[in-house]
């Protein structure tokens, strides 16, 4: 299966996430951002030797993950992009920092190791909490909480648009390849030749169709103004969800909470 | 390029949203000021374009390799320096949320590094200049790999600096700018020998749909010869500046790799090596297993802390899971 296939599907697989009816999904979108963003903050805020309460911030992950009835393997399968560059900061780390911090059975873990450690974890958790926002909120609703935050509309409907038309333009891609692999089989990828007129056709079609989508706004009366999703008011649940995380994660990151239950 | 939640610091990560707010508000100014409203569906199908196209494979002669458009000079060469730069945020933030390529405190890192300088100093600097007498082939080659390449430096160089800046890596900075950049100047070339195909194509079609470009433009001329002046003084000052970084790159490798080595070292650190074997013996339980001290769960009773918090967490979510699945028989 292609690469663009292959991305379609998980866009196709996160919008049925998103309309499931479930504790999360039915959460004010612009609570679900602020907790995240929050979550995040915290958790690269920690120093790079901290590993443990670090580590604990995957409560919160675990907790949503089961409230949402969210596969943890295919937030993980979502690192495939980002985890090389992680990997390549955080690897030297342990060669450079020989600042030794403790002593576990014998060895001694130097402060690379854990920065290294803090900074795996750091990335593993901010994708999964990235993926727990994308699984139960559709881009119509994080468009809702962006205006809600005074976003300007302009930026908002450029998102709106890219999210509704990448749908259609994805699949005219696949199609427009699978019709240039059956023409041009054993090539890794479009021939230079090609670059110009393939790309170049599906740009201009693009651009008429984008023509097309003005004058059919214009029609229904655009005028710089969209409806970014249905609008919704807080519940105290809402309050609640977010009030909750937030006291934990003042918790973990400024008391010393886990050595008090210890 | 994407940077990664976890390879930025809280601060550094607000500084760049700022200074990115701040060349998207500019940006949404001049958009309005001169009235493009009707821009706005072009944007937002132009960045759907540019989303899919960045998973195009176009294969490079030669190599066997294959490589992928970025789309920043692209979009600001169709659509102008601020309406691109708008188009290319909404593609970095659509790839964040459903390809998790990047992340959402990154963002504004990202924003910086690949949108504003593709469609700023790609767009003002580069293109709009070399345009100004109108458009030619040898030109369009000449402005899209000459501004691929320098923005794509130009963010890579900011990667390194934004991580640097960050506290993350160990890694010393000219060994890291010595790995980012060369990597980035292949990537550049490719980007941008990929985006001179697809506008002079346009050129050919639809003149009248590239940003920047005089009337006159048949009159332009630019000799093939100097086109590949320009690409290979490029090629010639990146790759010395390049090999200048790069023969740094083994010397710290080899200078990490012997420090490793030399083992005992690790035994003779001194005095913060004594602080923390004094701590350890203060406060440890059990011998060999503690932890210097530190804020919030460095010692050992943090250790368990931490343990019965999240095994108590995975026993509520077992418990919200096995619960559904009996709800749902």
């Amino acid at each position: 299966m292609s690469k663009i296939q292959n991305n379609l599907r998980e866009v196709k697989k996160l919008n049925e996430l998103q309309q499931r009816e479930g504790i999360l999904n039915g959460l004010h979108p612009v609570v679900k951002l602020v907790t995240t963003i929050l979550y995040i903050l915290v958790l690269v805020s920690f120093p790079k030797y901290q590993v443990v309460p670090c580590f604990v911030m995957c409560i919160y992950l675990i907790l949503l993950f089961s409230l949402g009835d969210l596969s943890i393997r295919d937030g993980i399968r979502r690192m495939k992009l980002i985890l090389p560059l992680v990997c390549v900061v955080g690897i030297f780390n342990p060669f450079f920092d020989h600042t030794p911090i403790t002593r576990v059975g014998g060895y001694v873990l130097t402060g690379g190791m854990l920065s290294m450690l803090s900074l795996m974890m750091k990335g593993i958790y901010a994708v999964l909490a990235s993926y727990l926002l994308i699984a139960t909120t559709s881009i119509e609703d994080i468009c809702y909480a962006l205006r809600w935050f005074h976003v300007p509309k302009i930026l908002v409907t450029v998102i709106l648009l890219i999210d509704r038309y990448f749908f259609i333009l994805g699949e005219e891609a696949g199609r427009m390849m699978d019709a240039y692999k059956l023409r041009a089989p054993k090539q890794n990828g479009i021939h230079y030749k090609a670059w110009g007129p393939l790309v170049g056709q599906w740009l201009l079609r693009s651009m008429d169709r984008a023509e097309m989508v003005y004058e059919s706004m214009s029609l229904r009366g655009f005028q710089g103004e969209f409806r970014y999703g249905k609008r919704r008011h807080f519940r105290w649940r809402d309050f609640v969800y977010l009030m909750a995380w937030v006291m934990v994660f003042w918790l973990l990151r400024f008391t010393n909470i886990l050595e008090w239950i210890g | 390029m994407h940077m990664a939640d976890a390879l930025i610091a809280p601060a550094v990560a607000g500084t760049m949203y700022a200074a990115s707010a701040f060349a998207a508000g500019y940006s949404i100014k001049k958009i309005k000021e001169e009235d493009e409203f009707k821009k706005i569906p072009t944007m937002g199908v132009m960045g759907a374009f540019i989303f899919a196209t960045q998973m195009l494979n176009f294969t490079i002669p030669g190599t066997g390799s294959s490589g992928h458009l970025c789309g920043g000079m692209l979009a600001s060469a169709l659509l102008g320096p601020f309406a691109g730069f708008l188009t290319m945020i909404g593609v970095l933030l659509v790839q964040c949320l459903l390809f998790a390529d990047g992340g959402l405190l990154a963002l504004g890192c990202n924003i910086w590094n690949m949108a504003f300088y593709g469609c700023f100093v790609g767009a003002l600097l580069i293109w709009k200049p070399m345009m100004k007498n109108g458009a030619s082939r040898a030109k369009i080659i000449a402005a899209s790999v000459l501004g691929s390449v320098i923005t794509l430096q130009m963010g890579a160089f900011s990667v390194s600096l934004e991580t640097l800046l960050s506290g993350i890596t160990e890694l010393p900075f000219s060994v890291f700018v010595a790995t980012m950049q060369p990597i980035h100047l292949a990537i550049g070339f490719v980007e941008g020998l990929i985006t001179a195909a697809v506008l002079i194509f346009v050129q050919e079609a639809r003149p009248e749909m590239l940003w920047g470009v005089a009337e006159e433009s048949k009159s332009a001329k630019l000799s093939k010869g100097w086109t590949l002046g320009v690409i290979a003084v490029i090629a010639a000052f990146f790759g010395g500046v390049v090999s200048h970084f790069a023969s740094a790159f083994p010397d710290g490798l080899e200078w990490s790799m012997e420090k490793v080595a030399g083992t005992t070292e690790l035994e003779a650190a001194g005095s913060a090596y004594d602080t923390a074997a004094n701590i350890q013996d203060a406060t440890s339980l059990l011998p060999d297993y503690a932890f210097a001290s530190g804020n919030g769960g460095t010692s050992f009773s943090g250790i368990v802390g931490a343990l019965v918090v999240v095994i108590v967490v995975v026993g509520v979510s077992m418990l919200i899971r096995t619960n559904r699945k009996r709800a749902q028989k």
